[in-house]
């Protein structure tokens, strides 16, 4: 099948998961349900991952501003400025593609494999809704926030790295975090956040709902998912760019 | 009555099914048989309106499958019952929410009369302590009556089962073929069984459609399959040295 088709049938699919659920009660416990699996299961490993990232960031910051002429608060405005415009949202939105794409691209092809998938259709429920549409309504509510979690963790990660390592004064990197705040990066970086937890959402679910075969083809669909998802992510965040920023 | 007539179907240009044309019947157990490819699933999965047939029409009590609306075709699916043949429970939900989850999507009961509901249905495939146990903790015996619970729970009038007991032991079996014919009197529903399992069709067929490349090749009931000649069903059925036995003595019974 040839990608000009892949998109087709990706765009098919999103028109029968953009139908109106066919019982809101079901729907709103699904939707719960899909929050805690999408969105509270990964907050250990964002918090942990953005906490580390920002120390990173602010000690290879210090290392390449040793000179005298270059102000020390530096570091903490580059380190504001790359987990606020791309660390956050583009790198957590890479993991996230590991972590929640192999999760929903295997849980719904093994559906698919054990006729759980058909055994909804015969029931008379639109399967692609009643799998699909929370997921992206969880993503799509939850990413934000996860997202400002780690901006918040990323920088206070540079901070504690000042603290231990002594490469730099906090005080010279609290006032660099303050420095020159422009609100609009933070709402650039949330237009990503959503775009791409949408991509996040359903890429992965249309690997999943398509797969033929049994476990072995799961495994390949949930593989594909995770190396498409981060491909649009990553192309999508360079597009954005330009357009929000450019 | 479901009503089948000159059914075909078709993948990539290679017709499964060419022209079947059959009834099942109120009360009764039908079951299709025949070898592996030779259209049954498909058959199947066209009467339970997962795929779209090329020709032909059928009817569920003179309501064509085909040419109904989104809302009419969304009420005949809710009076259809389905066993698959894995069951097909969702993992993630207990027996009881499994068996629970189509009255929560099509009814508006109450959670203790869905309850209660639930109860009486797992009670009637004889399944007692199994309510809060999740699919991946009780045996394949009772996986499949807990499908056949969720199947009968809605008060289906039309009955699927896609190979209900394979993968059982013959006890175990025998019992869900049992349990099946007993629910498909009680409940008046028309039942039709897809099947492999001789010993099945031998017990519980009263209507038996045998397809061959796609054809029905002979159709009757579970009494004729030891007289008939027809030697497309002959070499089908009988093809394992017990069952050749079985029929030997059963037609020199009769002589």
């Amino acid at each position: 099948m040839n990608y000009l088709e892949h998109i087709g049938k990706y765009f098919i699919m999103l028109k029968q998961v953009f139908k109106k659920p066919q019982k809101w009660s079901v729907f709103r416990e699904t939707l719960f349900r899909e929050i805690e699996d999408l969105g509270l299961k990964s907050l250990g490993i964002i918090m942990f991952i953005s906490f580390f990232v920002g120390g990173v960031v602010a000690i290879q910051t210090a290392l390449n501003v040793e000179s005298p002429f270059i102000p020390k608060y530096l570091i903490g405005f580059a380190t504001k400025r790359s987990m606020i415009l791309e660390f956050a949202p583009t790198f957590m939105s890479v993991i996230l593609a590991g972590k929640v794409g192999s999760y929903i691209s295997s849980s719904i092809g093994t559906m698919r494999v054990t006729e759980q998938i058909d055994a909804l259709e015969v029931m008379g429920i639109n399967s692609l809704n009643y799998l699909v549409l929370p997921k992206i309504i969880a993503t799509l509510f939850f990413y934000p926030l996860l997202i400002v979690l780690a901006m918040f963790l990323g920088i206070y990660g540079g901070y504690v790295a000042g603290l231990l390592t002594g490469r730099f004064f906090t005080e010279d990197y609290i006032y660099g975090i303050q420095l020159d705040f422009d609100p609009y990066f933070i709402k650039y970086a949330l237009i990503k956040t959503l775009v791409f937890a949408f991509v996040i959402a359903t890429i992965p679910a249309y690997h999943g709902y398509y797969v033929k075969g049994g476990s072995l083809e799961v495994g390949r669909a949930s593989t594909q998912a995770v190396v498409w998802t981060s491909v649009v992510i990553i192309l999508l965040n360079y597009f954005l760019t330009q357009m929000l920023l450019g | 009555m479901i009503e089948v007539k000159e059914l075909y179907k078709e993948f990539n240009g290679t017709p499964v099914l060419k022209g079947v044309t059959t009834t099942f019947e109120k009360g009764k157990t039908s079951m299709i048989i025949g070898q592996s490819g030779s259209g049954k699933t498909v058959f199947l999965k066209c009467l339970l309106g997962l795929h779209v047939p090329e020709k032909g029409i059928i009817s569920f009590d003179g309501r064509k499958q085909l040419e109904l609306g989104i809302k009419e075709r969304r009420q005949l699916r809710q009076e259809i019952g389905m066993v698959f043949q894995g069951g097909a429970l969702y993992d993630s939900l207990t027996v009881e929410e499994n068996i629970m989850f189509p009255l929560k999507m099509f009814t508006e009961k109450t959670q203790d009369e869905m309850l209660n509901r639930v109860n009486f249905v797992l009670d009637r495939v004889n399944l007692v302590n199994a309510n809060k146990k999740f699919p991946a903790e009780i045996s394949g015996g009772m996986q499949k009556r807990v499908a056949i619970a969720r199947a009968i729970v809605m008060n289906p009038k039309y009955l699927f089962c896609d190979e209900p007991n394979s993968g059982l032991d013959p006890n175990t079996a025998t019992l869900i073929d049992n349990l099946i014919q007993e629910i498909t009197k009680e409940y008046q529903m028309i039942t039709v069984i897809n099947s492999h399992d001789m010993n099945s069709v031998m017990e519980i067929g009263e209507k038996i459609v045998f397809l061959k490349d796609g054809v029905k090749a002979w159709e009757g009931s579970n009494k004729e399959i030891f007289k008939t000649e027809n030697e497309a069903i002959v070499n089908f059925v009988y093809s394992s040295n017990l069952f050749k036995k079985v029929r030997e003595a059963y037609l020199n019974e009769t002589n």
